[in-house]
């Protein structure tokens, strides 16, 4: 047998404490996951269940306790490169208009920086043509606070995705928004990924935005966070609303929040 | 009221109520016969004002330069300090303590030692301007930069930021509207500073002036140097809100959206 593509994240064991000593709390507990170059993961979980934590260890923010995280068949000791980030608070910054915000990753991440001052144009065009791509096209010019959450979300996966990362790592990004508005990022969401093909780990609590976007949606117990359940999603894409409304969806949906509701009980 | 009355009204308000203060102290200087030793009529200080305008002018130049010299000293350190002890937590450990107990000493106990150092003249003021002011701004700019969202600085970090570009990029423009902030109480103080120090001994400025005026029983003239130092400070003050508002919009951005 040949043996399978080594993943593209992977981790091995990996636990997490918080403090030292007596007070140190178990935040994640023995975590293992493989995830594939383009694979699109979601990890859910009750609140408090160290979903967050797992996405710090992936991207090297912080470092495990026990166990070992590798990226691109490199043990990870310090942030790695070539990720993108988006926060459920956007995080955009105040002072920058919402195309500069989009453009900052450009001004720190190689080789980009580098070109930014004489290719000054054609990142421009690149961020312009990212921002109209989630319909934003026209707002560039804004500032974040004049643009409504929706579209300071929108703006902030822009700013995760414009400096073309292997990796996104997306916090529950939609967790502030209404249904609406969510729902209709989630399709945004899709389209990105169907198009560019990025490697993408989705936290939420949200089962259906889970089932939605990703193809392998991992269950956490509560804390200390345990992975208690693999489900791999394979219904065909572009999925739509109507997608949300099958039977096959729907069982899927029920099949994990029994498995979340076990841990309330 | 139509919005433009609206406005004209809040501008007036100011003058309304000063002009309201200045009518109630002349009244009751009239009625209950007050000497003129012990609180001269506005009417009275402000004709002094305009016999000896002159004289004023100058000693109020004086102070003016003695506190701006000292306020930009205090901005410039103030800034320094503050983004150090803001960005570094071994910095803050050391050095915060110390900076609280120095600025617990009543600045007034510090003037005759900078005298024995400096001699008089306007170096003790310039001193003391500084001093006192300074310890505001070094806060409000470690406070501004201490409390940058912690999703802000990860986001940085993730994509492989240096130290010093999450300062340059987040930490200052953040800490800007801190600082601007503590400029006003800061513009204020150092008017405090340097009048403090011409007065206790000085042979030069506002402070100095009104120190002689009152050793010859001159309360007018006294009073005529109170009124200038506070025109001066509503002065400087309204120079930095000014620039405040040109240098952090984004700060004020209820009122943009409107």
């Amino acid at each position: 047998m040949p043996p399978a593509p080594s993943p593209l994240v992977d981790l091995r064991n990996v636990s997490l404490a918080y403090g030292e000593g007596k007070d140190a709390t178990l935040a994640l507990g023995d975590a293992t996951m493989s995830i594939a170059q383009g694979e699109f993961v979601a990890v859910v979980g009750p609140s408090g269940c160290g979903k967050s934590t797992l996405m710090k260890l992936v991207t090297g923010l912080i470092a495990p306790t026990s166990g070992e995280v590798w990226v691109r068949d490199a043990r990870v000791t310090g942030p790695i490169k070539g990720v993108g980030m988006a926060f459920q608070n956007s995080t955009l910054m105040p002072w920058r208009t919402t195309r500069d915000n989009v453009m900052l990753p450009l001004e720190v991440v190689e080789p980009h920086k580098r070109r930014l001052r004489t290719d000054r144009a054609f990142y421009f065009d690149k961020a312009q043509k990212l921002l109209a791509s989630v319909g934003l096209g026209e707002f560039g010019d804004k500032y974040p606070w004049q643009l409504s959450g929706g579209m300071q979300q929108r703006a902030n996966v822009c700013r995760a995705l414009i400096h073309e990362p292997q990796i996104l790592m997306l916090d529950e990004p939609f967790g502030a928004l209404d249904a609406f508005t969510r729902e209709e990022l989630w399709g945004i969401m899709q389209q990105l990924w169907l198009e560019r093909r990025f490697t993408a780990v989705l936290v939420t609590h949200d089962l259906r935005e889970a089932v939605f976007l990703a193809d392998t949606v991992y269950v956490m117990s509560r804390r200390p966070g345990r992975i208690v359940k693999i489900r791999t999603v394979d219904l065909p894409r572009p999925r739509t609303l109507e997608t949300t409304f099958t039977p096959a969806f729907v069982d899927i949906v029920h099949e994990l929040r029994e498995r979340i509701q076990l841990e309330h009980a | 009221m139509t919005a433009r009355q609206e406005r004209l009204a809040r501008l007036l308000m100011p003058w309304l109520t000063l002009g309201v203060l200045l009518l109630a102290w002349e009244l009751a200087c009239i009625v209950f016969d007050v000497p003129e030793i012990i609180a001269p009529r506005p009417s009275r200080v402000f004709e002094v004002a305009v016999q000896r305008w002159d004289l004023l002018l100058r000693f109020c130049l004086e102070t003016l330069w003695t506190t701006l010299i000292g306020f930009a000293l205090a901005i410039g350190f103030g800034l320094l300090l503050g983004l150090a002890i803001g960005a570094s937590p071994f910095i803050y450990a050391g050095l915060y303590p110390l900076l609280i107990a120095f600025n617990a000493i009543p600045k007034v106990a510090i003037v005759p030692i900078l005298m024995i150092w400096v001699g008089i003249g306007a170096l003790p003021a310039v001193i003391t301007a500084f001093v006192i002011s300074f310890f505001p701004i070094v806060v409000n700019v470690a406070t501004g930069l201490a409390t940058i969202e912690p999703e802000m600085r990860d986001l940085l970090r993730s994509l492989g930021a240096s130290h010093w570009e999450i300062l340059t990029k987040v930490g200052i423009p953040r800490a800007m509207p801190y600082l601007f902030a503590s400029l006003k109480v800061a513009a204020t103080l150092a008017f405090v500073g340097s009048v403090l120090s011409e007065t206790v001994g000085g042979n030069r400025g506002i402070g100095f002036l009104m120190l002689s005026a009152s050793a010859r029983n001159d309360s007018a003239t006294t009073f005529a140097g109170l009124f200038a130092i506070a025109i001066m400070g509503v002065g400087v003050y309204a120079v930095c809100a000014l620039i405040e508002r040109r240098m952090t919009r984004w700060a004020f951005r209820g009122e943009l959206v409107r």
